[in-house]
């Protein structure tokens, strides 16, 4: 029998340092939010030094681990332990979006149905009897002065108005990219350098567009059809899912980002060898999935 | 496949570092496991001195030591304490120590992950603690803290809380990932999945919950962040939500929780009860599958917590029918630990004592879940001190007594030194008999009305009430003794042997007491 090595690191600083990041960041993060609308600053200066702590931690972990990799001290069996480790944080993230996409279910199926006066809970509707149901939900059951009720939604608007609707352009360009990121890495195993980083600048800069697109579909949201988190349950559904799903591509897009450095400026990666790269594609693939079930949950139906 | 550990120090010491920095900075399995356990069993005592507060104010009707607010305050962080900051770490604390050893790994599988999921665990109840100080005073709002009490009518001090959540949220997690990749990648040759101890198949199904539940709770204090700071409606029926959606998504987690707390310990039993019974554990698949079928079970039965909430016929039918079913997998389990007893040769050291002892009582509470099961007799019993019975029973003679087992039983192994077994038996029936007389009593006074949750009631029910403070005071006592018993142990005591007890078999018992710092640094073979 053969035996390979696994690498365990007699000490490291690294998670200390970490740990301590993630106090600063919360005490500051809870602070600044307890304090809004005053004049403190105390809490956003924690926030900003647990933030940079956190990065600076990251970075430094993150380089080691590279480091170590290149120096040939991790095996198979430990890229397999990376493997698993990835696979299971994506899953606790799926779990994550499943709480909002329960709720979104949740609400739209029972909780607005009977405030409404549907079914064998309707008596909730004895509560604000002048209210309707509809999905999604334009006024409020109480519509006093608490809430910023919409003008218009952003769900689908008919077939004519396809070609203008924003939604529909996030799809193609987020589904795009979870290919363009699949022919990188289909060049990346063909040893082809190069195509690899075209095809990897492409993601990213999809996943810039993306981004974009969600900020100019916000705006409009804000600006001009008077839909925000205070707009009742519908907005709240609404940004919390898109939100949750933005703050995701931006992670997944920066991660593919870091990639794509490392590539070009460091050439790491081999055709046989590039777990960092996989991870962030998977994550990718993630993100896009969620994005998917957003546009037909959120969207659409 | 299988793994040679590989040390990368220049002086390559392979003993732990000294000092202080051992302990911050380390990435061993066994420093890591010590960390837990000690910062549990403080944790343990912090919330036990809440419970005593609250205990003292019940001891009779009427107002006596603390005002209202503040037993709110002690009642919360009693309920949270104990079971973020005592149970599930002991239990972690326990997979660090064992997981390994039991597996023939050479160390857990993400090292340095290992330390930062520990390392969050002291800043995170740092932060929920410090809400005691805070304008407001601490969460008031029970630890499954309902909306709109945690939202509309929280103090302030409701954003740390949230905040705290998160990040032992992220500890779990981490420290669940560590485990499942640990057990999954890192066996040594031979050892098949169905040749695993129990004590590792039953933290590998924990674990699982722990990833598929954690973020759901993120969700729900997240959803209440919103609410609070930002203008959403999640749990505001004046917006369109509703706080019922709370509940579902809090138990969505809560119920699955209440399994993390126990499966370790179904675990832990098995091994006690096998070795001081001389004889193989009674059925062994069926265990591991009864354990599976409980985890996948305990997603389904949510809203049991919820049936006086006001759900529709279907739903109430649902979920009483699906409660019931999980007695089904528990009662195997309990079937399959006294047959392994039954016509075994017995003796009773302590870990032994506290293992039957667990059978026993989490049995008792097992069958107060099946009455709170039954919808119709749910409505008298909801919110009443019988459901406080019930999950004390299931919580403390059940988790809590698993862990105690746990500790006398591989302290040996740990520290090499045999604990005292006088002071442990005495320490078992001191503990055994007052945690009955402190929960018992509470099945008669729920049953006769008594709700939960307030500083004062009644006066038909103050007989019991004073009984029941009577027996906390004195399990909480008894516990000073146990400490003692655990410091005792690591400065001395009759030298243990490799094997520690007559009758335990593993691979941890294969290894000197106390182990190498690094053990198995090549992988032993598993027949
Ligand atoms: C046969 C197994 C079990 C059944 C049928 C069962 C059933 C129930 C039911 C129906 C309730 C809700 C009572 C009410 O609020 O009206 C409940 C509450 C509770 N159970 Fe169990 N249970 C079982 C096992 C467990 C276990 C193993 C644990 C933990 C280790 C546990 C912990 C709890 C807790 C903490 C609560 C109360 C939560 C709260 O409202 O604060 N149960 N149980
Ligand atoms: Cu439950």
């Amino acid at each position: 029998m053969e035996y390979q090595k696994y690498y365990v690191p007699e000490q490291s600083k690294f998670p200390i340092f970490a740990a301590t990041s993630m106090f600063l960041l919360v005490m500051g993060a809870a602070s600044t939010i307890n304090s809004l609308g005053t004049e403190s600053n105390t809490g956003k200066y924690i926030l900003w030094s647990g933030l940079a702590a956190m990065a600076t931690t990251l970075f430094f972990w993150f380089k080691k681990v590279i480091q170590e990799h290149l120096a040939g001290l991790d095996s198979a069996q430990l890229k397999k332990s990376f493997v698993f480790g990835m696979a299971w944080f994506i899953f606790s993230e799926v779990m994550f979006f499943a709480a909002f996409f329960g709720a979104l279910f949740y609400v739209r199926s029972f909780a607005v149905p009977w405030l409404g006066g549907e079914g064998e809970k309707g008596l909730a509707n004895m509560l604000w009897p002048d209210f309707e149901s509809s999905w999604p939900l334009m006024s409020t059951p109480d519509d006093g002065a608490a809430y910023t009720l919409p003008e218009k939604n952003l769900s689908f608007p008919g077939f004519s108005h396809l070609l203008t609707w924003l939604p529909l352009w996030n799809t193609i360009v987020l589904l795009s990219s979870s290919v363009t990121v699949h022919f990188a890495h289909l060049a990346l195993k063909a040893g082809n350098k190069s195509t690899f980083n075209l095809w990897l600048g492409v993601t990213v800069l999809l996943a810039l567009t993306f981004v974009g697109l969600q900020a100019a579909e916000y705006y409009e949201a804000y600006a001009h059809y008077g839909l925000t988190l205070n707009s009742g349950i519908y907005g709240s559904t609404f940004f919390m899912l898109t939100g949750f799903h933005g703050f995701h591509v931006m992670l997944g897009g920066f991660m593919l980002a870091v990639m794509l450095i490392r590539s070009i400026f460091y050439n790491h990666f081999e055709p046989e060898d590039h777990f960092g790269f996989e991870a962030a594609s998977w994550y990718w693939h993630f993100v896009d999935v969620v994005w998917v079930m957003l546009f037909l949950f959120v969207y659409i139906l | 496949m299988s793994a040679v550990i590989e040390s990368h120090d220049h002086d390559h010491h392979h003993g732990p570092a000294k000092g202080l920095t051992r302990w911050l900075f380390t990435t061993n399995h066994k420093d890591i496991g010590t960390l837990y356990l000690w910062f549990s069993f403080l944790m343990f005592l912090v919330g036990g001195a809440m419970a005593m507060v609250i205990r003292a104010e019940l001891f009779q009707p009427g107002m006596q030591i603390v005002q209202p607010e503040f037993y709110n305050q002690m009642l919360t962080l009693h309920g949270l304490i104990m079971i973020f900051g005592a149970v599930m770490p002991a239990f972690v604390g326990l997979a660090n120590w064992l997981v390994p050893m039991m597996v023939g790994a050479p160390d857990m599988a993400l090292p340095r992950m290992n330390n930062l999921s520990f390392w969050i665990l002291p800043f995170a109840f740092f932060v929920l603690l410090s809400s005691l100080f805070m304008e407001g005073g601490a969460p008031n709002f029970g630890w499954t803290f309902y909306a709109p009490l945690s939202t509309t009518y929280a103090p302030p001090s409701v954003t740390f809380f949230i905040f705290s959540v998160h990040i032992m949220g992220a500890s779990s997690i981490m420290g669940a990932i560590n485990v499942i990749v640990t057990i999954m990648n890192m066996r040594a040759p031979g050892m098949t999945l169905m040749k695993m101890p129990l004590f590792v198949w039953s933290w590998l199904i924990t674990a699982y919950l722990l990833i598929a539940v954690m973020p759901v709770l993120a969700g729900a204090v997240t959803m209440m962040l919103m609410d609070i700071h930002f203008g959403t409606s999640f749990f505001n029926a004046a917006g369109g939500g509703d706080p019922v959606l709370f509940q579902h998504v809090f138990w969505f987690f809560g119920h699955p929780e209440v399994y993390i707390m126990i499966l370790p310990a179904f675990g832990i039993t098995s091994h006690i009860i096998s070795t001081f019974s001389r004889k193989p554990l009674f059925g062994y698949s069926s265990m591991v599958w009864a354990m599976a079928s409980i985890a996948i079970l305990s997603f389904v039965v949510w809203a049991h917590h919820m049936f006086t909430v006001g759900m529709p016929l279907a739903a109430e039918l649902f979920f009483m029918w699906a409660t019931m079913l999980i007695a089904v997998p528990t009662g195997v389990k309990v079937f399959n630990w006294v047959a392994t007893m039954f016509k075994g040769s017995i003796t009773y050291e302590t870990p032994m004592l506290f293992a039957i002892a667990f059978v026993v009582l989490f049995t008792i509470g097992g069958f107060s879940g099946l009455m709170l099961a039954i919808t119709p007799a749910d409505f008298q019993y909801h919110d009443t001190y019988f459901v406080v019975a019930h999950f004390h029973y299931v919580l403390v003679p059940g988790a809590i007594f698993s862990i105690m087992a746990a500790v006398y039983y591989w302290i040996p192994k740990w520290t090499g030194n045999m604990y005292d077994e006088r002071l442990g038996r005495l320490h078992f029936w001191l503990s055994f008999v007052s945690v009955n007389v402190t929960f018992f009593p509470q099945h008669w006074i729920g049953l006769a009305g008594m709700p939960r949750r307030y500083p004062d009631y009644a006066l038909q029910f103050a007989d019991w009430n004073m009984v029941s403070t009577a027996g906390a005071f004195a399990f909480g006592l008894s516990q000073i003794l146990f400490l003692f018993i655990v410091l005792k142990t690591v400065r001395g005591g009759k030298k243990a042997t490799s094997q520690v007890w007559e009758g335990a078999e593993g691979l941890e018992w294969t290894v000197d007491s106390p182990p190498a710092y690094h053990t198995f640094t090549t992988p032993p073979k598993v027949s």
